[in-house]
C-alpha cells in the first residue's frame, strides 16, 4: 500500500446540466456583471432580515438551477448546500420550503467544491439521478458574525477581503438534458456543449499557524498548494492539462503567495501565469474597495456557477479544475488564541 | 494659544490610536480600551492633570480622558470614603455615561443599518 | 518529544508568517497618522470653541465640559445612525475613533444590527457588547485607584 489517494474518479461522469448564481448589489458593479444570472438592485432583496435575505439568493438559485434543467422539485433527490452562519441558517430555511432531501454542508467558503463532490458521488454512485447543489454567503450577515457591526467605525488592514453577497447552484444529472443551445447578443443562437464532473480532489486541512482573521488569503494558501499538488500526482497531469486552474478565494495576497509556492514546487511558471487565477480578485474592480479582493461561499460559488460553467457550455474553456478554499475558524476560535486552518477541495470538469 | 495647545495634544494622542491599530493587530474595542486604562493610570499618578491643563478639551475629550474623568472623580471621594470612592468616578462620567446609553438606545430603534454603499 | 513537536510547529508557523508578510502591502503609516493628527486634532479644538461658548454663556467650566462631551456623543451616535460615521471613520481613521466620538459609535453600531433581534436582548444587550469592556475597565480600574488612594490616606501618606 502506498500513498492514500486523495482524488475520485468518476465513471459515470455526473452531467452539470443547469447552473444558476447570483450576484449582490457590489458584485453586480463588478467585473463579473454579465456572467451572473441576476444581479440585486438591493442587498436585503425585499426581506426584513439580512438572514433571509440569504436565503432567499440561495432558494432562488436553487429552484432556478432545478427549472432551467427541466426538473420539477419532486425529481430532485437530494440538495446539498452550505453557507457560512452558524447552524447553517440560509441552507436549512431555504430546505424547510423546498421539500428535498437535504444535506447541510460546512466547508467555510469551501462549501461550492464539497457540495460538488459529495453531489457528484452521489449521482455517480447511481443513489440519485438528479442531485442539486448550492452554497451562498452575504457581505451583511457574515460581517456582523464574524468580525464587526457594518456601521461600526474601523479601518480594514489591507490583508482584509470582502465577503461577496453572492449565491450559485448547480444540477447534476446522470444524462444531460439542459438547455442545448442559447441565444447570443447578436441573435444567433450557439451550440452549447455538455459540462461533466470528471474528478474531484477531497482536501485535507493544512493550519500554517496563521492567527490573524484578516489574514485569510495567506492562511488557506497552503491548504489550495496541498491539495492541487496531490491531484496533480493522483491524476499524473501537469498544469498544462487544464485550460484554467481557479481557487475559490485566496484574494490577491494569496493567489501572489499561491503563485510562488507553486513555482517553488518546481511547477512551470508560465503555465502558472497563463492558467491560473483566483475568484476573489476576478469577482470585484481593484476601485471597488475590497482591499485583498473577495471571499465567502458565494465568491466561488457564483463564479463556478456564472463565468466557468458559462464558459464551458459555450465551448470555450475544455477542462477547468475548480478550487474552493475555506478558512475552518469559528466565532470563538480567534479568542481562544487558535490559529486558522485552512481547506481545499479540486473538481475538475471537463466540457465535451 | 489654548486651541493650538488643544489641537496638538488632542492629535498627538490620535496619532498614539492610530500607530496602535495600524502596527499592532489590536482590534478596535481592545486599543480603545487599551486607551480609557491609561487615562486611569496616568492620572492616578498625576501624570494626566497637567496635561488637560494645559490643553484643556484636547486632552479631555479623546478617551484617555474619559478614563483620567473616572480616575478623578473617585480620587475626589477620598475624603467621603468607601462610598466616595465607590461612586465618585461614575458621578463624574455621568453625563457621557448617560447620555450615551439613552440616545445611543434611541438612536438604534431609529435607524437601521445600511448595506455596502 | 511533544514539546519538541511543539516548539517545531511553532517554528513553521512563524517563518510562514514572515514568508506571507512579503506579499502583504503595508498599511500607509504616514498617511494615515497624519490624517488622525489632523482630524483629531481638529476635532479637539472645534470641541474647545464650544467648551468656550458655554463658558461664556454663564456655565461653569465642569458643566461646560460635560455638555460638550454630551454634544459630541449625541453627533456621532446621530451620524452612525444614518450610516455616515463609519464612512468617515474610514478615512479619518483614529481621528475620530480615539475621541469620545467613537465610543459612542462602538454602542449604536452593534445595537443598530441587532434590532431584529428584539429591542430588549437585541439592541438593549448589543449596545455594550464593544463598549462593555471599555466601560467595565474604565469603572473598574477607577475604583481601584480610588482604594488605594483612600488606604494611603488612612495611613496617613496621601
Amino acid at each position: 500500500m502506498g500513498r492514500k489517494r486523495q482524488t475520485i474518479f468518476f465513471e459515470n461522469k455526473p452531467y452539470i446540466s443547469s447552473a444558476y448564481s447570483i450576484g449582490g448589489k457590489k458584485e453586480g458593479d463588478g467585473p463579473l456583471r454579465k456572467w451572473f444570472d441576476m444581479c440585486l438592485n438591493d442587498d436585503t432583496f425585499g426581506e426584513k432580515t439580512w438572514e433571509k435575505a440569504e436565503s432567499k439568493m440561495l432558494k432562488t438559485a436553487m429552484t432556478e438551477a432545478l427549472r432551467r434543467g427541466g426538473r420539477s422539485v419532486e425529481e430532485a433527490g437530494a440538495m446539498l448546500s452550505g453557507d457560512l452562519l452558524n447552524q447553517l441558517m440560509s441552507s436549512s430555511f431555504m430546505a424547510r420550503d423546498m421539500h428535498i432531501p437535504f444535506l447541510g454542508m460546512y466547508g467555510a467558503c469551501s462549501t461550492m467544491t464539497e457540495s460538488l463532490i459529495l453531489g457528484s458521488v452521489l449521482v455517480d454512485g447511481r443513489y440519485s439521478d438528479d442531485v442539486v447543489i448550492g452554497a451562498s454567503s452575504h457581505y451583511c450577515t457574515a460581517e456582523r458574525q464574524f468580525r464587526m457591526p457594518l456601521e461600526h467605525g474601523n479601518q480594514r488592514p489591507p490583508s482584509a477581503q470582502w465577503t461577496a453577497t453572492a449565491a450559485g447552484a448547480m444540477l447534476l444529472s446522470s444524462c444531460g438534458r439542459g438547455e442545448a443551445a442559447e441565444a447570443i447578443d447578436d441573435g444567433s443562437y450557439i451550440e452549447l456543449r455538455d459540462v461533466r464532473v470528471e474528478a474531484g480532489t477531497i482536501g485535507k486541512v493544512i493550519d500554517a499557524g496563521v492567527k490573524d482573521a484578516n489574514q485569510m488569503g495567506s492562511a488557506m494558501t497552503p491548504a489550495a498548494v496541498d491539495t492541487l499538488l496531490n491531484h496533480m500526482e493522483d491524476t499524473g497531469r501537469d498544469l498544462d492539462h487544464y485550460d484554467l486552474i481557479l481557487t475559490g478565494d485566496l484574494g490577491f495576497i494569496g493567489k501572489d503567495i499561491m503563485r510562488d509556492l507553486l513555482e517553488g514546487a518546481g511547477l512551470n511558471k508560465a503555465d502558472i501565469e497563463t492558467r491560473y487565477d483566483d475568484c476573489g480578485t476576478m469577482i470585484y474592480e481593484s476601485q471597488q474597495d475590497v482591499h485583498s479582493g473577495g471571499s465567502g461561499c458565494g465568491c466561488s460559488a457564483s463564479t463556478f456557477a456564472g463565468y466557468v460553467y458559462k464558459k464551458m457550455r459555450r465551448g470555450e474553456l475544455d477542462r477547468v479544475l475548480i478550487m474552493s478554499t475555506g478558512a475552518l475558524l469559528s466565532t470563538i476560535s480567534p479568542f481562544q488564541g487558535e490559529s486558522i486552518p485552512g481547506i481545499a477541495h479540486a473538481v475538475s470538469l471537463v466540457s465535451e | 494659544m489654548d486651541y493650538v495647545w488643544a489641537f496638538i495634544v488632542g492629535g498627538a494622542i490620535c496619532v498614539v490610536g492610530q500607530i496602535l491599530m495600524d502596527a499592532t493587530k489590536l482590534t478596535t474595542p481592545r486599543v480603545l480600551v487599551i486607551l480609557v486604562l491609561s487615562g486611569v493610570i496616568l492620572q492616578a499618578l498625576q501624570i494626566y492633570q497637567p496635561i488637560v491643563d494645559l490643553a484643556g478639551t484636547g486632552a479631555r475629550v479623546p478617551l484617555p480622558g474619559f478614563g483620567y474623568n473616572l480616575a478623578k472623580g473617585a480620587i475626589e471621594g477620598v475624603p467621603q470614603g468607601l462610598l466616595g470612592v465607590i461612586t465618585g468616578g461614575v458621578k463624574a462620567a455621568a453625563g457621557g455615561i448617560s447620555i450615551a446609553i439613552g440616545w445611543g438606545y434611541l438612536m438604534a430603534l431609529i435607524f437601521n443599518p445600511k448595506s455596502v454603499r | 518529544m511533544d514539546k519538541k513537536k511543539q516548539i517545531e510547529k511553532k517554528d513553521i508557523s512563524k517563518a510562514y508568517s514572515k514568508y506571507a508578510d512579503r506579499f502583504t502591502p503595508k498599511p500607509k503609516y504616514f498617511k494615515n497618522i497624519i490624517k488622525a493628527f489632523v482630524i483629531g486634532g481638529a476635532l479637539c479644538a472645534a470641541a474647545m470653541w464650544l467648551e468656550n461658548k458655554f463658558i461664556a454663556s454663564g456655565n461653569s467650566q465642569e458643566d461646560a465640559s460635560a455638555y460638550v462631551v454630551i454634544i459630541l456623543i449625541m453627533a456621532a451616535q446621530l451620524l452612525t445612525g444614518l450610516g455616515v460615521f463609519d464612512t468617515i471613520a474610514k478615512h479619518a481613521g483614529a481621528g475620530v475613533i480615539v475621541p469620545i466620538t467613537g465610543f459612542a459609535n462602538s454602542m449604536v453600531a452593534p445595537a443598530l444590527e441587532y434590532k431584529k433581534e428584539g429591542v430588549v436582548l437585541g439592541v438593549g444587550g448589543k449596545l455594550f457588547s464593544l463598549a462593555g469592556p471599555v466601560l467595565v475597565c474604565g469603572i473598574t480600574s477607577s475604583i481601584l485607584v480610588g482604594l488605594i488612594y483612600l488606604m494611603l490616606d488612612k495611613l496617613g501618606i496621601g
